[in-house]
């Protein structure tokens, strides 16, 4: 079953002068399996948008459907608990929400609150520390002592251990190093592709955008700009335009080398395919 | 002159060593990065040297004066830091509050406050938002307000520690636009910590942190072309440096390797000797 938000409103502190619309009967819709980047400037509706996903936020107005439960405005909607179990949301800054005394017991929470046993919730806890590249030595250690980035594999770990069908991710990378936050993405990619599950990236990384993800929705000023695969999102500079987004450095370079007039085609997102074609004018 | 020297210093949060034996030196005027992985030590070294922390072994000089506690304010007013979290640095009520706050603990006089405040909020494009509440403001702002408190205090070096890091990209710009501003006007020494590796080909001097320990230092030139422990630190290389290598691969020598944009120009030139 495809995500669908069907004219979606969604109004902080509605009825009281403070009211802010922070989405504006939005439609979308998302396939079952595919990797798809929220991109937009701050405030913009982002997080707004995706915390719709497990029920955190209710619509105002409007309604939305997610794994087989329909989300309505203005009513009292049931089984939230089974659609949260579906449905795991990664905050930004997830470490803050850390707390238990060790980290196979921080993991473990989630799954046990959904009924199932302590020992097999430590056994699920254990394989998915693992999943994020954290070893053996970790299990018992606090996590409180960990750095940023290990805190933020644990606090995924978290989510992973419920097994949801969707996953939905609030800029996850903010913060981490380079290299940490590219083993992120490659997991989040292999969730996907190899678990099937339909993975929602909330980023303002491009390089991840087109280098890890299927498809773009751009949000922008409570609407939805555009929802386009990323092919189209990078191939022509007018999508980047119109979404006020600062191109990545390979297309950059792209652009560069098409305006000193090398002959290469807008399709091209890669660095040896553009040094290939530089090569054809430039070699014997 | 020496704006920092640290010599073999170690330090240990409880009993395993998390900087071991570090010595480098900053000099005066500079614009500096260190870059590590995270859990590499960046973060207590900056902290050592504003004596956040207190080094097990080894010593730490800032412009001359040892670090210890007879010298432990007259350090502090040289060296101003800006943390990553912008909620976590914000102490007043508003902005001017905030800014007032680091003045008030230097004992500045009142009636010399209020065009301090106004110079400062200026010099980072926040005197409009004086009386603004911190709730009201975008990350990027607020590490602005935290610039402009540091700034108040006149110090001679800046250590930024992952300053942008929980920016949008426009905040990030704008964060960096204005210590670059800062650096060239001013000629203060800037030490950023940073994972940014663009920002690191762009400045005079890099260290490189692994596991407590100096990896590497030197400028971006002599850092950065040293790909394989940089690889083997886990860290990323610059896109220039990408290109470079795609170009080698097709059997294209480029001498530029950290100007994206030279390069482009020597391929031309390349093509019209064709």
């Amino acid at each position: 079953m495809p995500i669908t938000f069907k004219e979606v409103s969604y109004e902080y502190s509605a009825n009281t002068p403070f009211a802010y619309l922070a989405l504006d009967e939005i439609n979308l819709k998302l396939a079952d399996g595919k990797m798809t980047a929220i991109v937009g400037a701050t405030g913009s509706g982002k997080s707004t948008l995706v915390q719709h996903l497990n029920a955190l936020l209710i619509p105002t107005r409007g309604e939305l459907e997610v794994a087989d439960r329909k989300i309505v405005a203005n009513q009292k909607n049931k089984g939230l608990k089974e659609l949260r179990h579906q449905v795991g949301l990664v905050f930004q800054f997830p470490e803050y929400q850390l707390f238990e005394e060790t980290i196979v017991k921080d993991v473990a929470f989630g799954p046990q609150n959904f009924g199932i046993s302590e020992n097999e919730a430590t056994e699920i806890a254990k394989k998915a520390i693992r999943t994020v590249g954290l070893d053996d030595s970790y299990f018992e250690k606090s996590p409180l002592e960990l750095s940023g980035g290990q805190k933020r594999r644990v606090a995924i770990a978290g989510i992973l251990a419920m097994n949801p069908s969707v996953l939905v991710l609030d800029e996850p990378t903010a913060g981490l190093d380079p290299q940490g936050a590219k083993e992120m993405m490659a997991l989040f990619r292999k969730l996907n592709t190899e678990d099937r599950k339909t993975v929602l990236i909330v980023t303002h990384d491009m390089e991840h955008v087109l280098n890890y993800c299927d498809d773009v929705v751009v949000v922008e000023k409570g609407h939805i700009l555009m929802h386009v695969d990323k092919q189209t999102f990078f191939e022509d500079t007018s999508c980047l335009e119109r979404a006020k987004i600062n191109p990545p450095a390979v297309i950059r370079l792209r652009k560069l080398l098409q305006q000193q007039g090398f002959d290469i085609p807008n399709t091209i997102l890669d660095l040896p395919t553009l040094a290939k074609l530089v090569r054809k004018e430039v070699a014997k | 002159m020496k704006a920092i020297e640290v010599k073999n210093v170690s330090f240990a949060y409880d009993r395993e060593d998390v900087i071991c034996d570090v010595s480098f030196s900053v000099e005066q005027g500079t614009y500096t990065t260190i870059i590590g992985h995270n859990g590499s030590g960046k973060s207590t070294v900056a902290k050592l040297i504003i004596g956040l922390l207190e080094a097990r072994t080894g010593e730490i000089l800032v412009e001359d004066y040892p670090l210890n506690l007879e010298n432990l304010y007259t350090i502090r007013d040289k060296v101003g830091i800006v943390f990553q979290n912008p909620d976590n640095q914000f102490i007043g009520s508003t902005v001017r509050d905030d800014i007032a706050f680091g003045l008030e603990n230097h004992c500045v006089d009142h009636d010399r406050m209020d065009p301090l405040i106004e110079e400062f909020s200026e010099k980072v494009g926040m005197q409009e938002y004086l009386n603004s509440e911190p709730t009201k403001l975008s990350g990027g702002q607020k590490q602005r307000v935290a610039i402009a408190g540091v700034l108040a205090m006149s110090p001679d070096i800046l250590i930024f520690d992952e300053s942008t890091s929980m920016l949008d990209p426009q905040g990030k710009a704008e964060i960096n636009a204005l210590i670059q501003q800062i650096h060239e006007e001013k000629n203060l020494t800037i030490v950023s910590i940073t994972h940014d590796i663009e920002e690191v080909a762009a400045s005079d001097h890099v260290i490189v942190l692994n596991k407590g320990k100096v990896a590497l230092d030197g400028t971006p030139e002599e850092v950065l072309n040293k790909e394989k422990t940089l690889y083997e630190l886990q860290l990323d290389i610059p896109f220039s440096l990408k290109w470079k290598h795609a170009l080698e691969k097709e059997g294209i020598t480029v001498k530029e390797t950290l100007d994206v944009k030279g390069m482009v120009d020597e391929l031309c030139r390349l093509r019209s000797k064709k």
